[in-house]
This record gives structure tokens, C-alpha cells and sequence, in this order.
């Protein structure tokens, strides 16, 4: 099992974490995984990049190559790596942001609204991926959410990473996503 | 574990054995197991996370941290900390690295145990400050001036930022030498998952006490092999400390050359005798092939990857991964280079470990290059077209 996970977007929209919980999640479920990132000099804005690479075996080249999942959580994001995907592979934009053809617009910023704050729609992804990738229990990744939140928000993350999977398990279309 | 510090205390402090976590943080907990007390240093990004880890850990052990006013403060505090008996550390980047190389020399001229933990960036000057490079890997030869030795390690993983930087305070301690931990960018700031060494794993070492009383004692004397006993500050010993030329009593001699080629020479000597017990290699040689990778730290992952697509393919390749990069394991790669006719060197940089592999090779195998500069580490596949095509030549 080998799983590529590139998210692009821009600086402060919580993308490194999301990469973060995504790959401790993973050896929490007792997979290999790496978190890479990259990012400019600015703390907000710019251009911002994790990837996450799981895997049954030692992991090697810690990049993506060929993603398995692209997710954009920002127009520039998804010009530049929108097109870079395996031949199975997915992409993901944020319904609100992202304006593309021929991929899959998932509404992460406004299910963060409708579970309390637009802030946790990183975690509304981490949920939705989480499901899509199917190699990580659900529960495994709320703990691993949970431990890496500022305390006091708990319950509005737990909601974010639960609206996500059924974001996922609720698509329309059912599996035919791609 | 030192004075009162017991890896039941240090495990309470670093959390669990098993955990996720960055190459930069791995590299404060390698510190902290590997004995340290005594950390300063100033915030330079990608090494910062360093020193961060370091202020919010080493504290509830006892331990000092010291946010300076620049790197050439850094590394003058590190020095006079290791002479009042600690194990002390700094960590930076590019330009912090060349401020520092005075107090590398100093350091290696006054034998003052210490280690330096390098996240190389992209440069030259303040070049692409989030991007990674392994651009600083002669500078960290040779980036101070005059003669002298250098022990330097290359983390491929977050697991080797624990277990090199643990080491390394062990080296300084025993070579009494600065100790370089050259990691970069893309190790610093990755994360992968490490398990912190078990209490029966952990051996530190010490430094050597004087064995003469104070008065009798000749700090620069090498009594045993070429390492002299240290006599710490505050123990009772006089010590004269300098840069300058000095003779055993650590008292300026400079315009003595017998005294001055005598001390370098011992310097020197000291590290490059025991290249053979300071090298450290992973040789992954196989039978009949006729190409072959050194490669070190970040490359070393992407020449792994490279590895398995050529065999894949059918293709046969030997690969030696540097741990240690200086004293440079001249044996092991020549011994490695037998039966090879080229060997392709990944690095971030344009060309700088290759021109160490090919002196050491002598005409034995062609060296040629990989070369990637700019931000993203080199892809497998770059590698693999070198290995059938060739490289760039060096």
C-alpha cells in the first residue's frame, strides 16, 4: 500500500497541519509516513504546500511524485499542481475558491461555517481524506486531531473532522468520483 | 545520564519513545539524550524550530538556553559554556553557519568540545532562507581559516537528527573538536516517525579529567594519544585559553615555528588518524554492477528511490550512503569503487562532495554529478537517467 497526498494553498490556512495530522495519523494506524512541506518566507499568504506519503514499507523518497490525491485550497495552488496527478488519481478544490473543470469541488470552507468557524475547514479535509484514502480509522484520526488543536476547541474539531467523513461517505455519485 | 539528570526525568520531559515528529526537534532531542545543558543560538529559519524545542525542553532538565544577539555570540557562548563543563550546542543556517566559522576555528584551535547543528538553506547569502540545500558542505571543511580538522554528520532521516546529534556530543567530548550535524531544509523540517533510544542504549562520554594535580598538571599536553585531558573551569586548574599559537602550558608561543607546526599538527593528526574509527557508511553493494551512488543526507533518500526504480528495471547499482562526511572515509569509498567504472554523486548543490569522492578515488571509478539547486530536493528519476545516461562530469 502506497498513498500520495499533496495539499496546496496558501500560507495560514492550516495546510502544514493538515499534512501533519495526516501523517501521525498514519503510523498511529501503524502505516510509514512522511510529512514534507514548503512554503515562502511569509507566515500568511504565499504559496504553501504539505505532502504526506503512507506507505506498508520504508519510505525512501520522502516527495510526492505522482500523487494519489491533490487537494487546492487556492486558485494558484491548484494552476500550478492542479494537473500533476496519477492516472487514478483525484483532485480536490474547495468549492468556494477554487474555480476548475473537470475536477471534484468539495464545499470544505462552508461545511467549516456550518460547524461553527471557517477556520477548521483544513480539518473538515483532514476528515475528508482521512475517509477517502481509507487506510486510517476514523477514530485514530480525531485523536490525533484532537492532540494537535489549541485546547478549548475540541468539540467545534471533532465536529469538523466528523463533517468531513461524511462529506466523503455522503458524495454525490456515490464512488464514482474521479 | 549527566549530574543530576536521569533518563527517567529526560523521558518525562521529551514525552513518548515512539513518536511523529520534525527533523529539527529530533535534533534537540538528540541533543538532550546525547547530555546537553547549555544551548544558544539565534532564530534563523529553517534551524529555528532548533532552538525553539531547545528553550521549551531543556529548561525543566536544569538546562540553560540563551537567545544571543547574533551567531558569532552563539557559538562564543557555546565555547566558554563547554569550558565552564557543559555539554553545549547552537544551532543555525547558511549565513548564521558563516559568522560562526571564527568560533568553529577557535574552537578547533583552543580544543573545546562543542557541536553545531547546520539546517542548511539555499545560498549564497540569505539566498531562499525556506528552501533546502547542501550548499555549506565544504564551508563546513574548510570555512575557517588555516589548518585544522573537522568532524562532520549527515542525517538522512529524522531519526539519524536523534541519533548523529547524539553522537556527536559524544565526538566533541571525546576529540575535544567542534562536532558539525549538517543537516538541511527538507530533513529539518520533515517529519517521520523516530524512536528515542532506551535507557540501557545511552552511553555518554566524557571528556577526560586531569590525572595530574593542579600545579603539575600541562593542559595541552597530550599525555594519552593526541586528545589532552581537559581541566575544567571552576575545578581548580589553571588554564590559559587562546587562539593564538600556544605552547602545552596554553600559553601564546607565536613566533615559535616548532611549536606552532608541533600544536597544528596535533590538531590535525588527532581527527585524521582516526578516520577509520570516525567513519560511519551504509553500503549497499551489489554483485556484478558496474555504476554506483555516494551519495549523503537528503540525496541519500532520493538515491534510495533511485536504487529501486533502476532495479526495477533490471538495472545494476551499488550505493554507499555517507553518515559521516569528515574526516572524509576515503577507504570506504575507495574499497566501495572497486570494480565500479563511474559513480554518480547526488547533491544540492553544484558540485561540492563530488570533487571529495573523486580525489579520493584517484582515477578508479569517473565521477560524474547530479546536481539540483533551487528548492526541491533531486527526483529519483533524475538520478536514474545519470546512472543509464550519465551524469554531469566532474
Amino acid at each position: 500500500m502506497k498513498k500520495e497526498i499533496r495539499i496546496c494553498g496558501f500560507g495560514g490556512q492550516g495546510i502544514i497541519l493538515a499534512g501533519v495530522v495526516l501523517g501521525e495519523a498514519a503510523t498511529r494506524a501503524g502505516h510509514r509516513a512522511v510529512q514534507t512541506q514548503s512554503y515562502g518566507p511569509e507566515s500568511r499568504g504565499g504559496a504553501a504546500r504539505a505532502e504526506v506519503v503512507i506507505s506498508s514499507e520504508p519510505i525512501d523518497y520522502p516527495r510526492v511524485s505522482r500523487p494519489d490525491v491533490v487537494v487546492a485550497l487556492s486558485q494558484a495552488g491548484y494552476d500550478r499542481f492542479g494537473k500533476d496527478v496519477a492516472d487514478d488519481g483525484i483532485v480536490l478544490v474547495d468549492e468556494a475558491l477554487v474555480e476548475a473543470e473537470g475536477v471534484t469541488s468539495v464545499p470544505f470552507t462552508t461545511t467549516a461555517e456550518e460547524v461553527g468557524r471557517k477556520i477548521v475547514s483544513n480539518v473538515v479535509m483532514v476528515g475528508y481524506l482521512g475517509a477517502l484514502i481509507e487506510v486510517i480509522p476514523h477514530d485514530v484520526l480525531e485523536s490525533t486531531v484532537l492532540a494537535n488543536i489549541p485546547a478549548g476547541t475540541e468539540d467545534l474539531n471533532r465536529k469538523a473532522v466528523t463533517a468531513g467523513r461524511d462529506l466523503w461517505l455522503n458524495r454525490a455519485g456515490g464512488n464514482d468520483v474521479s | 545520564m549527566s549530574r543530576e539528570r536521569d533518563y527517567r526525568r529526560v523521558m518525562k520531559v521529551l514525552g513518548s519513545r515512539e513518536q511523529f515528529a520534525q527533523g529539527d526537534v529530533a535534533c534537540a532531542y538528540g541533543a538532550i539524550l546525547g547530555g546537553c545543558d547549555f544551548f544558544a543560538g539565534y532564530p534563523i529559519t529553517p534551524a529555528t524550530e532548533v532552538a525553539e524545542a531547545m528553550a521549551a525542553l531543556l529548561p525543566r532538565l536544569g538546562g540553560a538556553v540563551m537567545q544571543m544577539e547574533d551567531e558569532i555570540a552563539s557559538l562564543s557562548a557555546v565555547i566558554g559554556a563547554a569550558w565552564a563543563g557543559s555539554r553545549a550546542f547552537t544551532a543555525t543556517s547558511g549565513p548564521g553557519f558563516s559568522l560562526m566559522q571564527e568560533g568553529i576555528g577557535y574552537a578547533c584551535m583552543t580544543e573545546t568540545p562543542c557541536v553545531i547543528v547546520n539546517v542548511q538553506r539555499s545560498g549564497p547569502s540569505t539566498g531562499q532562507p525556506t528552501e533546502p540545500a547542501q550548499g555549506d558542505m565544504l564551508q563546513a571543511r574548510w570555512g575557517t581559516h588555516g589548518d585544522h580538522e573537522i568532524i562532520a554528520l549527515a542525517p538522512a532521516s529524522v531519526q539519524e537528527c536523534v541519533d548523529l546529534t547524539r553522537l556527536a556530543f559524544n565526538l566533541a567530548e571525546e576529540y575535544r573538536n567542534p562536532v558539525l550535524v549538517m543537516t538541511d531544509g527538507e530533513v529539518g523540517h520533515m517529519r517521520e516517525q523516530i524512536v528515542l533510544p532506551a535507557e540501557d542504549e545511552i552511553e555518554l562520554v566524557q571528556r577526560r579529567p586531569p590525572t595530574d594535580e593542579p600545579g603539575a598538571f600541562v593542559p595541552f599536553r597530550a599525555v594519552q594519544g593526541s586528545v589532552p585531558e581537559m581541566a575544567t573551569f571552576g575545578t581548580g586548574f589553571h588554564t590559559y585559553v587562546t587562539g593564538l599559537t600556544h605552547d602545552e602550558r596554553g600559553l601564546p608561543a607565536t613566533d615559535d615555528a616548532e611549536k606552532h607546526t608541533k600544536l597544528v599538527r596535533r590538531l590535525v593528526d588527532k581527527v585524521r588518524d582516526d578516520t577509520e574509527r570516525l567513519t560511519r557508511v551504509e553500503v549497499d553493494k551489489e554483485e556484478g554492477a558496474e555504476v554506483g551512488i555516494v551519495s549523503y543526507g537528503i540525496s541519500a533518500r532520493s538515491a534510495a528511490g533511485a536504487v529501486r526504480i533502476a532495479r526495477a528495471e533490471g538495472r545494476k547499482i551499488s550505493h554507499l550512503r555517507l553518515i559521516s562526511v569528515f574526516p572524509f572515509p576515503e577507504r570506504a569509498v575507495r574499497d566501495f569503487a572497486n570494480g565500479l567504472d563511474r559513480i554518480v554523486v547526488p547533491e544540492l548543490n553544484l558540485g561540492q562532495i563530488c570533487h571529495v569522492v573523486k580525489e579520493a578515488l584517484e582515477g578508479e571509478a569517473a565521477v560524474e554529478l547530479v546536481s539540483r539547486i533551487g528548492g526541491e530536493i533531486i527526483p529519483p528519476k533524475e538520478i536514474v537517467r545519470a546512472l543509464v545516461e550519465g551524469g554531469e562530469k566532474v
